[in-house]
């Protein structure tokens, strides 16, 4: 697919362009950065770090309405994600897009789930290449990401300087290509070798890793091991390594009367290390502490979703690490895995 | 493709109660309302569906009659949280939502020619009631049908008219106890694992299957290694805690398998691999 370039200049014409899809961008809303709709090209902000909660909501948003009823007379209506419109994610990581690519797997399994694959075809993403990492509890060359990794994205931009390096990369890329056509210009001849040489330097930029060979298939040797206990003994329970992880995707289910009897049963983010969460009918609780909801997370990532999926459910973000209030460390947490026995 | 999240609404044609009491048990013969769901539909003992009011909420069901009862459906409900009793208020004439057919069966093809032994405890019959139906209405197909069953006490003994009528007509014997003494009662008195060590069957070419409440399936899982049962002849249902019901929620896993797809039917031999299956 065509490689282009976007001259900064040219940005601003470009989002406006943009502008006539939904068009999801980093924005500065008080002093975090977020994914928003933003109508007005100038208020995208696309020299962020990575945002706090990660663009996985514009596919799977925090509530979200199945269908609607009115009780008694239950005439239910579906939801209808078409009306949402084409969106295009502008200036999202690497990692982020890899997760999605990776959630899409277990939405897209067995049963397939209409609301989120409808989304997923109706977005294009448009990433950002980490020409620097932007944090420094980032790891994503560890588990089989990138800083200029493509998966799971449509195009790739890459900060050159004074301009853009477009990468197309799908099908969806090539047509959001098309639709920028006024503001694109062909690359120059060397920018390619360019942008290779300068992902190689931004994965040298990485300050932290893991070896994650051989975890998986050591997780469930290490299930009534000492070390869970200890990883979890400073955990408050609060789930915002959970809420706030892009591969995250468990969810509850509510509904919701409103007026006159109508309502709407909704879905909402759910976190498998809230105590609530697993309790059966009768009280009992399956996983009763901190301890066996640890696990159950660390399992699942490194586990479960490999035994399925063919690969780990953590793209290195760094967010587990950076947000949890009591410094809980994911990486930490895995040594002691790896050197467990 | 339907969307698995839209339940589709049954009528209510007959509606009882199994058992009285705080946590009473209520079964109800449903037919859908759009007579379409019909030819699409199709379930196999084991197989659960959500059910639930809208407005209310959902939960996790076995349906409780085999395909060869055609027709209709069946759920028998024991009240225990907001949802189910919203479903209890409910009389025939009424109707509720389900999504189904969730989950796996019973590999009942595999246990052809064999015999089955099931073991059953309070609400914990209502998924067996189908496998039994099933081996009924294919008599030829397998060897031996043997019941246990234990409830709390005589008044919460589940599809009593049911066990009646099959003790009398000489497909199987029937075994059941309850938990402690009481006047008249001319059967087992005590837990169904000692039940099931009173009746031992034997283990050659028997398939067991049991629910009930853990702590039971645990004794009974326990006595039917003692009984010489090997783990690939034993097999049961687990229960979690539900939302999606299809594998999505990431609600109901135990270890790597998800209740609600890739259960509520386990073998044993299964059930050994994964250190969270009993918790
Ligand atoms: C595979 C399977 C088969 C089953 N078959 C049968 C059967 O045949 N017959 C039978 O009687 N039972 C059966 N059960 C058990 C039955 O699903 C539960 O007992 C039932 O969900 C509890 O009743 P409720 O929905 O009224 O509880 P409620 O407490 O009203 O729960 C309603 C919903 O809210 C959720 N909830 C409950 N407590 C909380 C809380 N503290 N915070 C947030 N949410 C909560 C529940 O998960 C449920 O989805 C089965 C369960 C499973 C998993
Ligand atoms: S963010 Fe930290 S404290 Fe909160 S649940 Fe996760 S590990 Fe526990
Ligand atoms: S587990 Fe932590 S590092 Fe991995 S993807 Fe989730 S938030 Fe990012
Ligand atoms: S109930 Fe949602 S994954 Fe099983």
């Amino acid at each position: 697919m065509a490689v282009k370039k976007l001259s900064k200049e040219k940005l601003g014409e470009a989002l406006g362009e943009l502008s006539k899809f939904r068009l999801i961008a980093p924005a500065k809303s008080d002093d975090v950065v977020v994914f928003k709709q933003i109508g007005d090209a100038g208020e995208a902000f696309l020299g962020y770090g990575n945002s706090t909660v990660p663009p996985k909501k514009f596919a799977f948003p925090q509530t979200e309405t199945l269908f609607r009823f009115v009780v008694g007379n239950p005439e239910l209506n579906e939801k209808n994600v078409e009306e949402e419109g084409t969106t295009v994610i502008f200036g999202l990581r690497p990692c982020d897009a890899r997760a999605m690519a990776i959630v899409d797997k277990l939405f897209s399994w067995d049963f397939e789930d209409p609301y989120y694959l409808k989304r997923r075809e109706l977005t294009t993403l448009v990433g950002m290449a980490c020409v620097e990492p932007p944090s420094v509890n980032c790891f994503c060359a560890s588990v089989g990401g990138n800083p200029f990794g493509t998966e799971g994205l449509d195009m790739l931009l890459t900060d050159m300087g004074d301009y853009y390096l477009v990468q197309e990369l799908t099908d969806k890329g090539k047509k959001l290509a098309e639709t920028l056509s006024a503001q694109l210009e062909d690359a120059a001849a060397d920018d390619e070798k360019k942008a290779e040489q300068m992902a190689l330097d931004a994965k040298g930029k990485i300050r932290r890793s893991i070896d994650t060979a051989g975890i998986p298939e050591k997780l469930p040797d290490l299930w009534e091991n000492e070390l869970w206990k200890k990883v979890s003994a400073a955990c408050l329970g609060c789930g915002i390594c959970t809420y706030l992880c892009p591969t995250c995707h468990c969810f509850d289910i509510q509904d919701e009367v409103e007026e006159m009897g109508e309502g709407r049963r909704c879905r909402m983010w759910d976190s498998c290390m809230f105590g609530e969460y697993t309790v059966h009918a009768s009280g009992h609780n399956p996983r009763p502490t901190r301890k066996e909801r640890t696990r159950n997370r660390i399992n699942h990532k490194y586990s479960y979703y490999p035994e399925h999926f063919e690969v780990i459910a953590c793209v290195g973000c760094g967010r587990c690490i950076n947000l949890c209030p009591v410094n809980i460390d994911i990486l930490d947490i895995l040594d002691q895995v790896v050197d467990a026995s | 493709m339907k969307n698995p999240y839209i339940p589709y609404r049954v009528n209510i044609i007959d509606a009882w109660y199994e058992a009285p009491g705080e946590r009473c048990i209520k079964t109800f013969k449903v037919t859908f309302a759009d007579e379409k769901v019909w030819d699409a539909w199709s379930h196999k003992p084991g197989n659960c569906a959500m059910v639930g009011i809208p407005g209310v909420g959902e939960s996790m069901f076995c349906i409780s009659s085999s395909p060869t009862e055609k027709g209709y459906l069946r759920f028998s409900i024991m009240k225990a949280g907001k949802n189910t009793s919203a479903l209890h208020e409910l009389e025939a004439g009424d109707s509720f939502f389900i999504r189904g057919p969730l989950g796996n069966s019973f590999p009942l093809d595999e246990w052809k020619g064999k015999n089955i032994v099931t073991i059953g405890g309070g609400i914990g019959q209502a998924p067996l009631r189908p496998v039994i139906q099933w081996v009924r209405d294919n008599r030829a197909d397998y060897g031996e049908l043997e019941l246990i069953y234990g409830a709390r006490t005589s008044e919460d003994h589940c599809f009593k008219a049911e066990f009646e009528e099959i003790g009398k007509s000489g497909d199987c014997e029937c075994h059941l106890s309850i938990d402690v003494e009481e006047e008249k009662w001319p059967h087992f008195v005590g837990f169904v694992p000692s039940l099931l060590m009173e009746v031992a069957p034997k283990p050659e070419n028997t398939i067991a299957v049991t629910c009930g409440p853990p702590v039971m399936i645990n004794f009974v899982l326990k006595n039917l290694e003692e009984l010489g049962f090997t783990p690939d002849q034993v097999y049961t249902t687990l229960e979690n805690r539900m939302k999606c019901g299809i594998g999505k929620c990431g609600r109901c896993n135990v270890g790597h398998l998800y209740v609600c797809k890739d259960g509520p039917v386990f073998s044993y031999a299964q059930l050994k691999e994964i250190p969270e299956a009993f918790a």
